[in-house]
């Protein structure tokens, strides 16, 4: 562990300060598009009467939604985000931050346009999720990192249950299976020239069905 | 092998449609007034005649699970069926097919599986990285009650039950059951002390059963067809037809239905196209998801696939997560990937777990490079005994066994990694 000096230490704290001020100042405001004032209520009626809490993480993902949709990106929880939503079902901040913080797909630091996660599991590993690595390095992208021109954020994440389409990866709400360095670099050179990806298998196979064709229920396939 | 006939989950690769009207041709929501008719007491007995196991890892047997419900409610609180759809276990995959491809089974399931246990609701709780399942999902919710099959007076049985989904957002330790309420109740996923169980308070203090997707989306049809066709399928204790789900090293990686029982070779000849190259390559095969112990090439090549046969081999069936490795795998690093898997997953609650999981990681990795004295797999393993069986939930124990596998069937490759590294070094040492 490095342990900064006190001026560094105090420099830090002031970057922190000056950091959580522009924070605030962005998204002090923060409140529901009309649209996602009406899908809110629907969420918080799924739960009885007095148990609104259960409703705290399908709307933190609203919010993260909503947040990625003003910064064309994939979204991220600011602190003031997550105070509105702990206001809105009267829960104390703290307890909404705790459920920020614990899951992963909440984002506490901005990501960028595209959010590559790569799965590094086993099941992945096996089948070449090394390979599906390499090809996202040398495209430039860094784990745990955003690239600088803001387009992609690379997570290395764990199992995403697509064991039978291993390797795989997901990207923003999408999956991408079967994948190889070849299939992996052509989906990220695409995605940077905006131009359309096909999700799912990255070879010819029908979901998680075996590759060739069924070795059942043949008649379905028809 | 299974005939066509025979088989549950007629749309697992989704080559028809997923939609509502697609699902009742293919037989889903076939008068389940009748089903539900039989009462709640002929239902929990017919589940348990059928001898359905759960299908989440454990195999618990499903009818007594039920049973254990109150069957009146003395204080007013109403019970609830919760469904865990937090497919999460590395190797596991087969939830997301019944949920994208054939979500009506499942809500059919919830329907009647509730009915049985006297259940005002079903809250199913999906992983948050299925997000294109979930989509289905809600969808198929939706067109269920525009059917009028849930909702106020189901399917016109008089009984009213709704269906609710719930995404969680990345955690695999919601799929341990009293995490996953936690989780449901919107807190952090840390799994409860039992007693109580959840039976008794579960979700919001009320009693609620929780089930697998599979176990649950099984039970229209083995009502439709009788218990007896059920339990006529797989050896005696382990009955049923099963999805399968083979990763790694095969031709053909795929999910399955198959019988209970199916020899290891048969399944993968059959359906996955056979080992990467040959028999003769396979070097071990972890039979049931990342938490249940590796078995080596000779002793699973024609073992039964069910919960009895592994557990004699000291493996587990688990959620038959197949996952195969061959002779050019890196046996420490496919199992020490898995303790990776767990230390980032461990909820931090209990310190044996918490500690355990990084500390258990850190000596594998260093295992994997023979970076260690051959002394520290014995301290490896007496840590896991350690971490085993002293924490809340089983996470610790999962995390455990991978490496007692190891080191009960690959010791002489730690000690040849160990030897390896330290020979080289002494050349080096040498040479300076």
């Amino acid at each position: 562990m490095t342990i900064l000096p006190d001026d560094k230490l105090a420099q830090s704290s002031t970057d922190t300060a000056l950091e959580n001020a522009a924070i605030r100042e962005r998204w002090g405001n923060f409140a529901w598009t009309e649209e996602n004032a009406a899908k809110a209520t629907e969420i918080i009626a799924r739960y009885p009467e007095g148990r609104q809490a259960s409703a705290v993480m399908p709307l933190l993902d609203l919010a993260q939604r909503q947040v990625g949709a003003e910064t064309k990106t994939q979204g991220w929880l600011p602190m003031p985000v997550i105070e509105f939503v702990a206001a809105q079902i009267g829960m104390p901040y703290m307890r909404a931050y705790e459920v920020a913080t614990f899951y992963t797909m909440y984002n506490i630091v901005p990501v960028g346009r595209f959010h590559v996660q790569l799965c590094g599991t086993t099941p992945c590993m096996l089948r070449g999720s090394d390979d599906v690595m390499a090809a996202c390095k040398n495209k430039g992208l860094v784990k745990g990192k955003t690239t600088p021109d803001g387009l992609f954020t690379l997570t290395e994440v764990e199992c995403l249950g697509a064991c039978a389409n291993a390797p795989m990866v997901q990207i923003n709400d999408d999956n991408f299976e079967d994948l190889d360095y070849d299939s992996m670099t052509d989906i990220l050179e695409k995605l940077a020239n905006d131009e359309p990806v096909t999700p799912g298998p990255q070879i010819d196979r029908q979901t998680s069905c075996p590759e060739g064709g069924p070795t059942t229920l043949k008649e379905m396939a028809q | 092998m299974l005939d066509d006939k025979d088989r549950i989950f007629t749309n697992v690769y989704g080559f028809q449609p997923w939609g509502i009207d697609a699902a009742v041709k293919r037989g889903d929501w076939d008068g389940t007034k009748a089903l539900m008719a039989k009462g709640q007491d002929n239902i929990v007995e017919e589940i348990k005649a059928s001898g359905l196991r759960g299908r989440g890892g454990a195999g618990f047997p499903t009818g007594l699970k039920w049973s254990f419900m109150p069957k009146e409610s003395k204080d007013g609180r109403p019970s609830f069926l919760v469904i865990n759809a937090d497919e999460s276990e590395p190797g596991s995959c087969k939830d997301r097919e019944i949920m994208r491809h054939d979500p009506q089974k499942l809500i059919e399931g919830a329907l009647i599986a509730g009915y049985a246990m006297r259940a005002r609701a079903a809250y199913i709780y999906i992983r948050g990285e299925f997000i294109r399942e979930a989509e289905n999902l809600f969808a198929a919710v939706q067109q269920a009650y525009d059917k009028g099959f849930i909702g106020k007076n189901a399917c016109g049985s008089g009984y009213d039950f709704d269906v609710f989904v719930h995404r969680g957002a990345g955690a695999y330790i919601c799929g341990e059951e009293t995490a996953l309420l936690e989780s449901l109740e919107g807190k952090k996923g840390q799994p409860r002390l039992k007693p109580p169980f959840p039976a008794g308070a579960g979700l919001y203090g009320c009693p609620t059963t929780v089930n697998n997707v599979e176990s649950i989306a099984v039970v229209p049809t083995i009502l439709r067809r009788g218990p007896a066709w059920f339990a006529g399928i797989g050896r005696e204790g382990n009955q049923g037809t099963k999805l399968f789900q083979i990763s790694g090293h095969v031709e053909t990686p795929c999910v399955v239905e198959e019988a209970m029982s199916i020899p290891f070779r048969e399944l993968i000849e059959k359906h996955a196209g056979g080992i990467t190259g040959g028999w003769d390559n396979l070097l071990a095969v972890i039979p049931g998801g990342s938490s249940v112990p590796l078995v080596p090439a000779a002793e699973i090549m024609d073992a039964p696939m069910d919960f009895d046969g592994l557990k004699e081999l000291g493996s587990g069936l688990g959620t038959a997560a197949v996952i195969v490795m061959d002779k050019s795998t890196d046996i420490v690093r496919a199992i020490s990937r898995i303790s990776y898997f767990y230390k980032h997953e461990s909820c931090g609650q209990c310190t044996p777990c918490r500690e355990g999981t990084g500390w258990m990681w850190r000596m594998m990795e260093r295992l994997r490079e023979g970076k260690a004295d051959i002394s520290d797999i014995d301290m490896l393993h007496e840590v896991t005994k350690q971490v085993e069986g002293h924490t809340i939930c089983a996470l610790g124990d999962a995390a455990a066994w991978p490496i007692q596998g190891l080191i009960r069937h690959f010791r002489p490759e730690l000690e040849r990694r160990i030897r390896e590294y330290a020979g080289e070094n002494e050349v080096l040492e040498a040479a300076e």
